[in-house]
């Protein structure tokens, strides 16, 4: 009997009475199944039908994988008579062999999958019903939101200024410093960029009214709301997704707690405040980014600057800017609470809505930008 | 019997965790040996499942040692700790399945990770494993958010088991299963003992299990190990919560399920 440690391998021989003998030796555990799997399922493939005798007297170790294997052999190969058998197995390994031979039969990996052209079909009439029922689902969502807004009005006590106030420090003060951050560079490229094609017509000054116009009608809110999208819609999503798959938005459900009005309205009331704030603080960061570039680069003192940028910039602009804050803020808002709401399962159902979120966010925001744009030209503010 | 280090799997000394001020363990000794199943009580919020993580290198031992197959898993370099790591399998108080993927794919993460199984014969074990734990075979392709817990738990344990570990670590295994699944545990539990000579850190509430199958019991309390040994010695000790535990409604249920 060979009773070394060494890795798992086998003999066969072919007595003169007909029977297959199978000789296992050696280690028959999980790591050493992996070079003699192959080998064994072909002598498996070959054998089908005859009688076999397994013997065990050279395995020193065994472990399910091995006598997974062996038994596997076994079952392929004997044609069920009482010729087929174990024999020399210690007392351990037969109990062993004995045990797993009920747990043999194969199971399901994947879930079930059609062909790929019925898939794909499938796919595509689902990403259709998919988009219109979500498109729906999000009507529903938004009107809840808005009735438990109209609610909260009716009886402001209900308000949960703990959470609300916490969020707008989250999603606005924090925020501050980047968007400030931006906002200045990016007027101070655009001051940069109008003075640099403007010299060409002589008309330097005229830098002034681009920075001041482009800063207070569109980039300062607009990034904002990007940034905020970026930052804030996102972490919605995750939040409330997260609670959702442990969840928590049941328990709330059934403990009479209505996931709106806990979860959603004091981040959709926050950040309509802070967007507005933050769209604030862009606009003045993105004009003394422009008012520092026309002053150091083209030797428009500040004073000049002031001068040129009352005379010819209506406060109208400022409003223009500030007053699409709070319409990005409840989309963003919105869209973050609801792809967090729409999580479903698992981490990686988290993943794609946070995506979701953050992408049709921006969209909204973008094509609610470009109507703001039309309207105000239309009426001429 | 004089017990020599190398019969023991698992040696914690003088252990110390916290979480802040918050002490859970202080001075923890435990030692567990070869091919026993020891099951770990106390009340809950005693550390119980933080002794398993500070074990399996989750947190690490503000103080003392912990020595698991005879090396420390801290300070140890990458190779040691995988080697350490392909001997023991985990179930967690939650199950900690993966979620994005299915039972089955589950099961054979570890199989392909460790061992490098691929195609065919990763499925049949991820079969076997399911199978073993009781789970019906189209449970393979179902993801964890569509399982029940008691399912959920089986799931776990059969990912703990994928890769014949020398050690296994059950957080609660029977929690949450009904009481003839939990007793099938049980019976799987000691059977994977006596084949395989599996050695088995149990944290459990159930005092069934702790008659059926713990070869010792190791009470926490006090924030470190009470009392260790047989049942019978445990439930001899002079201690107000272990009289509880044990003399309680549910201690004498269990006690006279056994003796009958
Ligand atoms: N990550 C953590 N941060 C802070 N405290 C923790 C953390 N994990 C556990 N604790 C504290 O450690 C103590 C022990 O927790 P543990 O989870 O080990 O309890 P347990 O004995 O397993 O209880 P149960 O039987 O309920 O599972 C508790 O008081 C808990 O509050
Ligand atoms: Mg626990």
């Amino acid at each position: 009997m060979t009773m070394t440690d060494s890795a798992a391998h086998f003999d066969i021989d072919l007595a003169s009475d007909g029977l297959l003998r199978l000789k296992a030796f050696g280690d028959w555990r999980a790591r050493y199944m992996k070079p003699i799997d192959a080998a064994l399922r072909d002598f498996a493939d070959d054998s089908v039908g005859r009688d076999i005798i397994i013997d065990m007297s050279g395995v020193a170790r065994l472990d399910t994988a091995g006598a997974m294997v062996l038994q596997r052999t076994f079952q392929a190969c004997q044609n069920r008579t009482v010729n087929s058998k174990f024999i020399g197995a210690h007392d351990a390994h037969a109990e062993l062999l004995r045990q797993i031979e009920s747990h043999l039969a194969p199971c399901h990996v994947e879930p079930f999958h059609r062909n790929a052209f019925l898939k794909m079909t499938e796919r595509l009439g689902e990403g259709v019903v998919n988009a219109t029922r979500a498109m729906l689902e999000l009507w529903d969502f938004i009107g809840h939101t808005l009735v438990s807004g109209a609610k909260l009005i009716v009886r402001p006590a209900r308000m949960r200024w703990r959470a609300t106030v916490h969020h707008m420090e989250e999603t606005g003060l924090d925020a501050m410093p980047i968007v400030g951050l931006m906002s200045f560079l990016i007027g101070a490229v655009i001051a940069f960029m109008g003075a640099k094609i403007l010299r060409l017509f002589n008309a330097e000054i005229l830098t002034v009214q681009l920075v001041g116009i482009a800063v207070l009608r569109e980039f300062g809110v607009l990034l904002a709301a990007i940034l905020v999208a970026g930052r804030s819609g996102s972490a919605f999503t995750a939040q409330i997704g997260s609670m959702k798959l442990r969840e928590e938005i049941d328990a709330m459900r059934v403990l009479g707690l209505e996931p709106i009005e806990v979860l959603v309205l004091p981040r959709v009331i926050a950040l309509i405040i802070m967007l507005p704030v933050l769209a604030f603080c862009a606009a003045m960061l993105g004009l003394v980014g422009g008012g520092l570039v026309s002053w150091l680069v083209m030797d428009i003192p500040p004073a000049l600057f002031m001068a040129q940028f009352e005379e010819n910039i209506g406060i109208n602009n400022f409003y223009v800017g500030l007053i699409k804050a709070p319409f990005f803020a409840f989309v963003i808002a919105v869209i973050g609470c609801f792809q967090g709401m729409e999580v479903e399962g698992s981490a990686e159902s988290l993943g794609q809505r946070t995506t979701l979120s953050v992408v049709q966010a921006l969209f909204l925001v973008i094509v609610m930008d470009a109507f703001f744009a039309m309207f105000f030209l239309e009426i001429d503010y | 019997m004089i017990e020599t280090p190398d019969d023991y799997v698992i040696e914690v000394q003088g252990l110390r965790s916290q979480f802040g001020d918050h002490v859970v363990h202080d001075n923890l000794d435990l030692n567990v040996r070869r091919g026993e199943i020891i099951g770990v009580v106390g009340g809950s919020g005693t550390g119980k499942s933080v002794l398993m993580r500070s074990i399996i290198g989750l947190k690490h031992p503000d103080a003392g040692t912990v020595k698991v197959f005879g090396s420390e898993f801290y300070g140890a370099d990458e190779k040691t700790r995988l080697s350490i790591e392909r001997r023991w399998g985990v179930l967690f108080q939650g199950g900690a399945l993966f979620s994005s993927m299915t039972v089955a794919q589950n099961i054979m993460a570890p199989i392909r990770e460790h061992l490098g199984f691929e195609g065919e014969l990763a499925k049949d074990m991820a079969a076997l494993k399911i199978s073993m734990v009781g789970l019906r075979a189209e449970a393979g392709a179902n993801y964890p958010s569509e399982l029940s817990g008691g399912m959920k738990k089986r799931a776990g344990l059969a990912r703990a088991l994928a890769l014949d570990p020398e050690l296994v670590f059950l957080d609660e295994p029977t929690a949450g299963l009904d009481p003839i699944g939990a007793a099938k545990f049980d019976e799987l539990i000691v059977n994977l003992k006596e084949t395989l000579g599996l050695t088995v850190f149990m944290v459990t509430h159930d005092l069934d299990t702790l008659h059926a199958a713990c070869d010792r019991v190791a009470v926490l309390a006090e924030k470190r190990v009470i009392a260790v040994g047989s049942l019978d010695e445990v439930r001899r000790t002079d201690h107000p919560w272990i009289q509880e535990y044990f003399a309680g409604p549910r201690g004498r249920a269990a006690l006279a399920a056994k003796a009958s």
